[in-house]
């Protein structure tokens, strides 16, 4: 065991799978229920989760997100914990969900137990080591919602002590090394439907993102969210950029992969073969 | 799917270099706030402590108010108050009229921009003169700001070297920022001799004592209401602070926040007339008492108008003030502007990421991310939702409803990356313009652990 977790033994955790992780990054959610489990937890997934909302809402039309959240929420609703590799969508389940399910006649349910899995392992699961090991140069994108609205790390606009909950998970992998790009957390202009009806700011965002990532001189940009980085993906595939996405969460499960499943389509997301640390759980 | 936002801003995009600038520009001032902010140990008190002030004197605007009536009489000062844009305009052009005014002298004022005083203060045969340098340079340019504090920040030096050659005869291809200076300097020390009246907005205005509180860097507004003794100061009713205990709060935010600079070179109090002068005061309401109603929304009265949250937007600084519709650009203009008239201001709605950098940037804790949230979800009702993006979001709400429909969708999805590129890759596609399409997996994570692969 890399860490004492009786306190955890005997809670239930349920994977929360986002929808664009479900069909475009599943090997995320896989590296995900093999890290909550490497770390000694009860996980389970309630089968067939499609999408928090989200993206309806954040383009304006809230009533569309209604019947999802209801529907998560009653899926999750016999668990301690709910756990997903995404900031955004979690944090939307925790600041919105209180209010599109106002009409309902208990609580909701998720809104206190949802963590994105960095800020679960971070502050709840607290494991002393990992057994990962990821012998390269990583950038970090933090993420807005991330920072800003569930703190991962602190928001550069603020005044308070520099603390990053991803710096301090990625710390703990062996043979790694961590930079944050300049202008550390701006945003990198994917923001949901923003990013198709604004395409040329988003794009000129993303570029200008991607650049700092490089300038560092990272092979890879990790963070807590497959969104950002899929646009950020789609600007690097386009133009052929020395830089690749990678989420957090396969770095920190580094080791746990299987490798007799090909998770991805056509072209390689995961990391190299390199990419490896011990299997010992 | 476009707004006019996105549509100006790709056009401003076209101009990579110049729009590289814009930004780094912009960004270089979001860098000196931050060195001065965090020069201040307790600067996050002091962002609490303004939006507790505000909160307070927007929840007690009429005793402030009046109580500032009272004190700014017992100064010797002449108090009017407008209801809207044309009685404040019809009051300033009076008090002119009155003093036979020809040339009048004007230190920036976004409350002059609000209620478009100069255009009616020039059809009225008054020639009115911006003191402040980039104001002045708009003016001269016959374009609008394009920032409330730098209103000149999109215009390059080497233009401005033209501009003056043209209006002050300045040397041509002489584009020194100092040279530039200082002949606009001199050349405004003519028309400060020559005016007839001075006039400013506030920053501030003390209820305790009925001062107005000008915050400047130049200097201009104070050599204006020095040389004349009639003099203007109008503001917007939401300016009033109890008592100089709780400015000083403000004047340690604002220049901090706004320019980066611990304070402004000028901060100036006026209470008195000059002897033998008249000091005329006007509190505009111009549809600010109407916000007090708005619950969601009543915390833009906090607004101290210092551009931070400008700065910081990344949206603002890769498309310019211009790509707004609102003579307030940026994250404050978008809320203002769907405040004042939504079904004319909604275009703007669409120029954020939701990245929230606004709400943590603002010293008056206004939470400007958190709104434009909100008023997205209001453009449905208004009936001016975006079809296409209605559309999406409909489907999108269907399929994922219905998780057989979702699972069958992913499933297909891949299939797309068989199909020819022009086909995916088409006009109609605003995400291929810029990026590759996301490529979807062979097997979604429903899948795999329905045949139980996740282990």
């Amino acid at each position: 065991m890399v860490t004492d977790n009786s306190r955890l033994n005997k809670m239930k955790i349920g994977l929360f799978i986002p929808c664009y992780v479900n069909a475009v990054y599943p090997q995320v959610g896989v590296a995900s229920y093999r890290l909550l489990r490497h770390l000694g937890l009860d996980v389970d997934y309630p089968a067939d989760q499609t999408c928090c909302g989200q993206p309806m809402a954040n383009a304006g039309f809230e009533d569309s997100a209604r019947e999802l959240a209801e529907d998560l929420d009653d899926k999750f609703a016999g668990y301690d914990y709910v756990v997903g590799p995404s900031a955004s969508c979690a944090v939307f389940i925790k600041d919105h969900y209180p209010a599109l399910l106002k009409n309902k006649s208990h609580r909701c349910h998720t809104e206190e137990k949802v963590y994105d899995i960095c800020g679960f392992i971070h502050d709840i699961v607290r494991p002393a080591s990992l057994d990962a090991s990821f012998p390269h140069k990583v950038s970090i994108h933090n993420s807005c919602h991330g920072v800003r609205l569930l703190g991962l790390s602190s928001p550069s606009e603020r005044n308070i002590p520099y603390y990053n909950k991803l710096r301090n998970l990625l710390s703990l992998v062996r043979d790694i090394e961590i930079v944050e790009p300049e202008r550390h957390d701006e945003c990198c202009g994917f923001g949901g439907m923003f990013s198709i009806e604004e395409d040329a700011v988003s794009v000129a965002m993303g570029r200008s993102k991607i650049q700092r990532h490089m300038d560092t001189g990272a092979e890879y940009i990790t963070g807590a969210d497959s969104s950002c980085l899929m646009h950020q993906e789609g600007i690097i595939r386009r133009e052929h950029l020395p830089i690749k996405t990678i989420h957090i969460v396969e770095i920190l499960a580094g080791g746990l992969q299987d490798d007799s499943i090909h998770l991805t389509g056509s072209l390689p997301r995961t990391a190299d073969k390199r990419f490896k640390g011990n299997q010992q759980i | 799917m476009s707004t006019k936002h996105s549509l100006a801003a790709a056009e401003f995009l076209k101009d990579s270099g110049k729009a590289l600038w814009h930004d780094q520009t912009l960004w270089m001032v979001r860098q000196k706030r931050d060195r001065m902010s965090r020069s201040l140990p307790e600067w996050e008190q002091l962002r609490d402590a303004a939006c507790a002030l505000k909160m307070y004197s927007n929840s007690h605007l009429a005793e402030l108010l009046t109580e500032f009536e009272a004190n700014a009489i017992k100064n010797g000062a002449t108090v009017h108050w407008a209801n809207d844009a044309q009685e404040y305009r019809e009051t300033v052009l009076k008090i002119l009229k009155d003093h036979g005014v020809k040339l009048f002298i004007k230190s920036k004022s976004m409350l002059a921009e609000e209620c478009a005083l100069n255009p009616f203060l020039e059809g009225n045969g008054i020639e009115t003169v911006e003191s402040d340098l980039g104001e002045r340079i708009v003016q001269l340019m016959h374009v609008k700001p394009s920032h409330i504090v730098l209103p000149a920040v999109h215009i390059k030096r080497e233009e401005i070297g033209r501009l003056f050659e043209k209006e002050m005869g300045t040397e041509p291809g002489n584009c020194d920022p100092t040279y530039l200076t200082h002949a606009a300097r001199k050349n405004l020390r003519q028309i400060f001799k020559k005016a007839d009246a001075a006039m400013t907005g506030a920053n501030f205005a003390v209820a305790s004592t009925g001062e107005v509180v000008v915050c400047t860097n130049e200097g201009n507004a104070d050599i204006g209401t020095s040389l004349h003794r009639l003099q203007i100061a109008a503001f917007g009713l939401e300016k009033i602070v109890p008592d100089l205990d709780s400015l000083g709060v403000f004047t340690r935010l604002l220049a901090r926040s706004g320019t980066g600079q611990p304070s402004t070179t000028y901060t100036t109090h006026y209470s008195r007339p000059q002897k033998g002068g008249e000091f005329h005061i006007i509190i505009v309401d111009n549809g600010r008492s109407r916000i007090l109603a708005e619950k969601d929304h009543v915390r833009t009265l906090n607004c101290l108008r210092c551009g931070a949250c400008m700065n910081t937007c990344p949206v603002y600084r890769r498309s310019g003030g211009y790509s707004y519709t609102y003579f307030i650009p940026g994250p404050i203009g978008i809320n203002l502007s769907m405040l004042k008239n939504p079904e004319k201001y909604y275009d703007n709605v669409s120029a954020c990421s939701l990245c929230m950098s606004c709400s943590n940037v603002c010293p008056a804790k206004v939470d400007l991310g958190e709104q434009i949230y909100l008023w997205r979800q209001a453009l449905d009702g208004l009936g001016k939702a975006d079809r296409m993006k209605k559309f999406i979001s409909d489907s999108m709400e269907i399929v994922m409803e219905h998780p057989v429909l979702f699972n069958t969708a992913v499933k297909a999805a891949p299939l797309v990356d068989a199909l020819p590129r022009p086909m995916i890759y088409s006009k109609l596609n605003a995400w291929g313009e810029g990026r590759e399409m996301p490529q979807f997996a062979k097997e979604s994570f429903n899948s795999l652990w329905k045949k139980g692969k996740v282990k």
